[in-house]
């Protein structure tokens, strides 16, 4: 287990030596997105009866924040390495495929519930958000948080330039977490753009973690817990798979 | 005894392109081995198989016994590589770095070895400085220490030297050649020849992908037919006619001629008493590995095992 220890430790010292990229500055940009949409809509929204808007947009803004920051840790710590060529020290030592894919994962739930942790904090000193369900709000953090981990190990290992990671972070992961409620209820869209909501997985991550926070959501809990432990379960099992096979790291 | 290292029938293929074809080698524990080859031959390709950095077509590779990807953590336990590529981590400090490298091959108490490495290899005064500020030489000695932290019997140095000043090429192999008296085996590339030379007991010749020759390095230079060469410095400064057909060069103000073995040097002398030439200097040269490597790799069909 050492070997599993040190690598998660490298991992996190990695992402924590420069604290003010990693953590600071996208709990400063989180809570720019929710003081302008403070500003246009607070007045104009309800999405929940008795919650007002940015009570409601808080909850989806925390998890916004660990997804994206989950994905941001995984994924460059893995490009950077493949592209400066300091992976070879891993690959040459005796740590398992699963050693590294458990360090990877697990150092990007900790950087995603950190910046998380850090914009709830600083809106909790200014807006009175409930936590009816902790429980909830753990389960989907760290399910969200490890599944966009994952995801950012196969976008890592899978991206032999910056610019393809930065494709695969533009054309996919900002898409689904844009489209995910994270600004709104799928209630309000039309028929056929809540049916395509249903289709993403990160709608689900969303929904749940607000579950935590209202005590109501758009589907069950429960429901989106079974989806989101799937899509966590068969990502990570490719991410795994990757890592087994070499792809891309070994030739 | 278990052979440090086994490489057995291996071939790779990039594509079309055949990086090792059929390679065969045995490596004994306590030996000072070189691979030699020229750019494109794969030798790092070889070494990349052993490491399990890269995967055999075919064939099978063991190390101390242990079979490099069945039994992927037993072999590297027992493997230090330097990769040639100069790489580092720069979020971390050179002790810092070599703690991680410890922790990875389960090492968590390792401080007395790391300041013993440290120390040997000049890294004293920069333990605590980050990696990007060091040069591309301390860089180096870095990846060498990195390879050492969890005292592999194997060690297997990519073109370490390349790059590197005097100062450190001579330390470097210092403190290899007593790792290598203190039982472990070495395993080295080098483009410098005398490197090998005065290093190695034991060499492979590598040219596209095959083994062209492997013997012990006095073997090699002695069964190879390139022959001793004669120079001498003449009064006056001309062969005399019989002799100029052996001549093969003339440099420096010394003539030059191809000897296969000694029996030939007393015609010579006794053809220039006769022309009235006098020997101003004289000098007889053994062929060293330059010699050899030249004339293998010139021949197309050169074999030798």
């Amino acid at each position: 287990m050492t070997g599993f220890f040190t690598l998660l430790y490298k991992e996190l010292l990695r992402f924590w030596k420069v604290g003010f990229q990693t953590i600071l500055a996208p709990i400063v940009s989180t809570l720019l997105y929710l003081l302008i949409f403070l500003h246009v809509l607070e007045s104009h929204v309800e999405v929940y009866q008795g919650v007002s808007y940015t009570v409601f947009l808080i909850p989806g803004l925390v998890m916004m924040a660990v997804m994206q920051n989950a994905f941001a840790n995984a994924s460059s710590s893995m490009i950077q390495s493949k592209i400066s060529g300091n992976i070879v020290f891993v690959l040459l030592s005796p740590l398992t495929y699963r050693d590294i894919f458990f360090a990877y994962i697990l150092a990007s739930v900790v950087r995603g519930l950190l910046v998380g942790a850090g914009v709830y904090l600083v809106t909790a000193l200014f807006f009175d958000t409930p936590t009816y369900w902790p429980l909830w709000i753990w389960i989907f953090a760290i399910l969200g948080s490890g599944l966009l981990g994952a995801l950012g190990v196969i976008a890592g290992i899978w991206a032999d330039k910056f610019d393809q990671l930065a494709a695969f972070q533009n054309f996919i992961i900002i898409p689904l977490t844009f489209l995910s409620g994270v600004f709104y209820s799928i209630h309000s869209l039309p028929p056929v753009w809540q049916f395509l909501s249903h289709l993403n997985p990160f709608f689900y991550m969303i929904d749940g973690f607000r579950y935590g926070f209202f005590g109501a959501s758009d589907s069950s809990p429960y429901l989106s817990l079974c989806i989101v432990t799937a899509c966590f379960a068969a990502i990570s099992l490719l991410a795994i798979q990757m890592l087994r096979s070499g792809y891309k790291l070994r030739h | 005894m278990t052979a440090a290292i086994v490489v057995q029938n291996v071939c790779k293929y990039f594509g079309a392109f055949c990086a090792l074809d059929h390679v065969h080698l045995e490596i004994q524990p306590g030996e000072f081995f070189a691979l030699l080859g020229p750019n494109g031959a794969g030798k790092t390709t070889l070494i990349h198989t052993i490491a399990g950095l890269s995967v055999v077509d075919s064939g099978s590779i063991h190390v101390m016994g242990n079979h490099v990807t069945r039994q992927y953590r037993q072999a590297r336990m027992r493997l230090g590589i330097v990769p040639q590529e100069l790489v580092f981590d720069p979020f971390f400090t050179v002790r810092e770095t070599l703690k991680i490298q410890s922790g990875y091959y389960g090492i968590s108490d390792n401080g007395a070895w790391i300041d013993e490495i440290i120390a040997r290899l000049g890294l004293a005064d920069k333990a605590d400085t980050n990696m990007r500020a060091l040069s591309g030489g301390m860089k180096r000695r870095v990846m060498v220490a990195q390879a050492l932290v969890h005292k592999p019997p194997v060690i297997i140095l990519d073109e370490p030297t390349a790059g590197v000043d005097v100062e450190l090429r001579q330390s470097l192999w210092d403190f290899i050649r007593e790792l290598n008296v203190a039982g472990h085996t070495i395993v080295l590339t080098t483009h410098y020849l005398e490197e090998a030379e005065a290093l190695c007991n034991r060499i492979a010749m590598l040219k596209q992908g095959k083994v062209i020759a492997l013997n012990s390095m006095q073997n090699f230079i002695s069964t190879m037919s390139v022959g001793y060469t004669l120079r001498l410095k003449l009064l006056p400064d001309t062969l005399p006619s019989m002799l100029r057909e052996i001549q093969t060069g003339y440099r420096n103000g010394y003539i030059e001629l191809k000897l296969d073995n000694y029996t030939q040097i007393e015609p010579i002398l006794a053809q220039l008493r006769l022309s009235d030439i006098q020997i101003l200097e004289m000098q007889l040269l053994q062929p060293d590995l330059e010699d050899v490597f030249v004339s293998l790799m010139n021949n197309p069909l050169a074999q030798i095992q």
